[in-house]
């Protein structure tokens, strides 16, 4: 009686869970799915990102309570020599970065996709970029160093000048850039040769019976088909070198001479080390802006949506 | 030379330029590994020499906190213990890659398969995340890290990263929507509820893709610097990238301990290239076709 008893009432508890179960509908469901997801999108990006905005209309040491000051931090901001500083500097380092990077990278991708196709070719080359900034700065300082470099040693053993490399104003910048080279072309000629893979090799056929020449094939087909790998890689690493930091924070400080004092790192002293954080705020919020426009006017001016193959 | 001989000048420069560039590529961690298995004093001396003229394991065992017979002449021997930071580092690592790809996968899955109003504009919005410089977010993140009292403490350090990054759930959900759902609606039928049919059905087809994010988060967990070198940087938490770079910004003007530094980076470096020799081809094809982050 009892077993039989306790056999219905489970049954009739299960029967209610199924119910429950099917009665949730779909949408709570997906909602409940990406909950963890959202919650963590909405905590630490949507809301810090008005936050930020927020701050930048402040002083706030966050000692004192912050002070609502308006748009004073962009005027400051405007007027501050060191920031316009930070900003040619920043632009310098991009300027020697990009165009060395893509050139470099698509040299190697298009050696690569006609002479090696080796899959060990490709892990080799990306193994500089799978290394993290810091360790890759170090090594680098080692390798440059004045006195103990491979590379001083080597320039003397060839009849040339020692250098002085990261520990001299002139040179810190293109040994940070260099830096970043060496870890982003492997990675850079891997996506420029994936987008390589693409092109119809029947086109180039057809381009050798005409006669044309490798260079010529090279403008004519290789390139306006690698278009929107080019893009990509344009935006995506263009916007990598204006948020440049974790060289500098190792391998210069922003020195010698404040002659590496990038964007990021001018934020980074104003936030962290003078608790400038409305003032800091402003900087990012300007340095975000700047980066939508040149994010949109790279997209455009490389209609970076359509392939020539369509 | 038969080979040599059958190719063109133009081919002769195309293999030396290839050449060069793995030469170049590989050269720097070859250098480190030969400084890391040097004598501290042969460091001055076989500067420019690409083999070290004696071999050791004693500084790993220095910048390990393990007995060595390998002693520094100089006062300058950093006394952080990377034992610790290495300890450190597997723990940030894996709490950050656990968490992103459960939580991760669990949204992509709901993305693909599941009507919910707002359903696609949230995820552009997610898509849209990447989008912004991580400097802007750093600041008032650190600030409620701060208010919360989670500096120095794992849990300040994977907070913003533990439930999601864009790139995972942009990841997973191509997978998801491109495979097969008639085995998730059989299930369905069967009245199985929907974290059983996502844990036990959809996931488990997905081990490859599974196993590609989980091997390119770990590099990237791994390697991460800015937001651990704001939120924890105690001994008791501090991860290797920190640790690095606290190893040397302690050297001040001197000449640092570089063999020591040397053996912890490539203590640091090792389990990435041993990742590279063993799933190689898959990280190759991955990033090839999706990029990183």
């Amino acid at each position: 009686m009892a077993s039989q008893e306790a056999g219905s009432l489970a049954s009739k508890q299960r029967s209610e869970h199924d119910e429950r179960r099917k009665a949730m509908p779909e949408s709570v469901v997906g909602y409940l799915f990406v909950a963890p997801a959202l919650f963590g999108f909405f905590m630490f990006y949507l809301v810090p990102t008005f936050r930020a905005f927020q701050i930048s209309l402040t002083d706030w040491n966050l000692l004192r309570a912050p002070k609502f000051i308006a748009f004073a931090n962009y005027g400051t901001l405007f007027a501050d020599p060191k920031f316009w500083d930070s900003v040619r500097l920043t632009l310098g380092y991009v300027a020697y970065n990009i165009p060395i990077q893509t050139c470099l990278g698509l040299l190697i991708a298009v050696l690569a996709d006609r002479m090696a196709k080796s899959v060990l070719l490709r892990a080799v080359i990306i193994a500089p970029y799978l290394i993290s900034n810091v360790v890759a700065v170090l090594i680098w300082l080692l390798l440059l160093d004045p006195l103990l470099g491979l590379t001083n040693g080597w320039l003397e053993f060839l009849g040339l000048s020692r250098e002085p490399f990261f520990s001299s104003p002139g040179q810190a910048m293109l040994s940070v850039a260099g830096v970043s080279i060496w870890r982003h072309v492997g990675f850079t000629a891997l996506l420029f040769y994936a987008g390589l893979q693409s092109v119809p090799r029947n086109l180039y056929e057809a381009a050798n019976l005409d006669g044309a020449s490798e260079a010529r094939m090279f403008w004519t087909i290789t390139l306006p088909l690698l278009r929107p790998v080019l893009a990509f890689v344009l935006v995506t690493s263009v916007i990598g070198s204006f948020q440049v930091f974790d060289v500098i924070a190792v391998g210069t400080q922003g020195g010698p001479a404040d002659s590496t004092r990038v964007i990021l790192w001018y934020i980074y002293e104003n936030a962290f080390k003078f608790n400038k954080m409305g003032y800091a705020s402003a900087i990012s919020m300007v340095l975000f802006s700047f980066l939508i426009v040149v994010t949109l006017i790279q997209m455009r001016a490389l209609r970076a949506g359509h392939s020539d193959l369509d | 030379m038969t080979f040599l001989r059958r190719l063109s000048p133009g081919q002769i420069l195309g293999y030396s330029i290839l050449a060069i560039f793995v030469f170049v590529s590989l050269l720097p961690l070859w250098i480190a590994i030969k400084l890391a298995i040097s004598l501290p004093n042969d460091v001055f001396r076989s500067s420019t020499s690409l083999v070290p003229p004696a071999a050791t394991l004693g500084n790993f065992k220095r910048v390990l906190g393990l007995p060595s017979d390998v002693v520094l002449a100089s006062a300058i021997a950093s006394p952080i213990n990377f034992a610790l930071a290495l300890r450190n580092s597997l723990i940030y690592t894996a709490l950050i890659v656990s968490g992103q790809l459960f939580f991760s996968a669990l949204a992509a899955y709901a993305f693909a398969r599941m009507k919910f109003p707002g359903r696609d504009a949230l995820f552009v919005a997610v898509l849209g995340a990447t989008m912004i410089p991580s400097i802007v977010l750093f600041i008032p993140n650190f600030i409620l890290i701060k208010d919360l009292g989670w500096i120095n403490t794992f849990q300040g350090m994977v907070a913003p990263s533990i439930l999601m990054t864009p790139f995972a759930v942009f990841f997973m959900r191509q997978f998801f929507i491109s495979s097969p759902k008639e085995l998730e609606e059989a299930a369905k039928l069967d009245g199985a509820s929907p974290f059983k049919i996502f844990w036990t059905i959809a996931l488990p087809i997905q081990k490859g893709p599974i196993a590609t994010l989980a091997i390119l988060l770990s590099i990237n967990a791994w390697n991460e610097f800015f937001w651990p070198f704001l939120t924890g940087r105690d001994e008791s938490v501090r991860v290797l990238a920190v640790a690095l770079s606290d190893f040397l910004s302690q050297t001040g003007q001197g000449i640092p301990d570089w063999t020591g530094l040397m053996s912890a980076v490539v203590i640091s470096i090792l389990p990435i290239l041993i990742m590279l020799v063993v799933f190689g081809r898959r990280i190759v094809e991955s990033l090839q076709s999706s990029g990183m982050k």
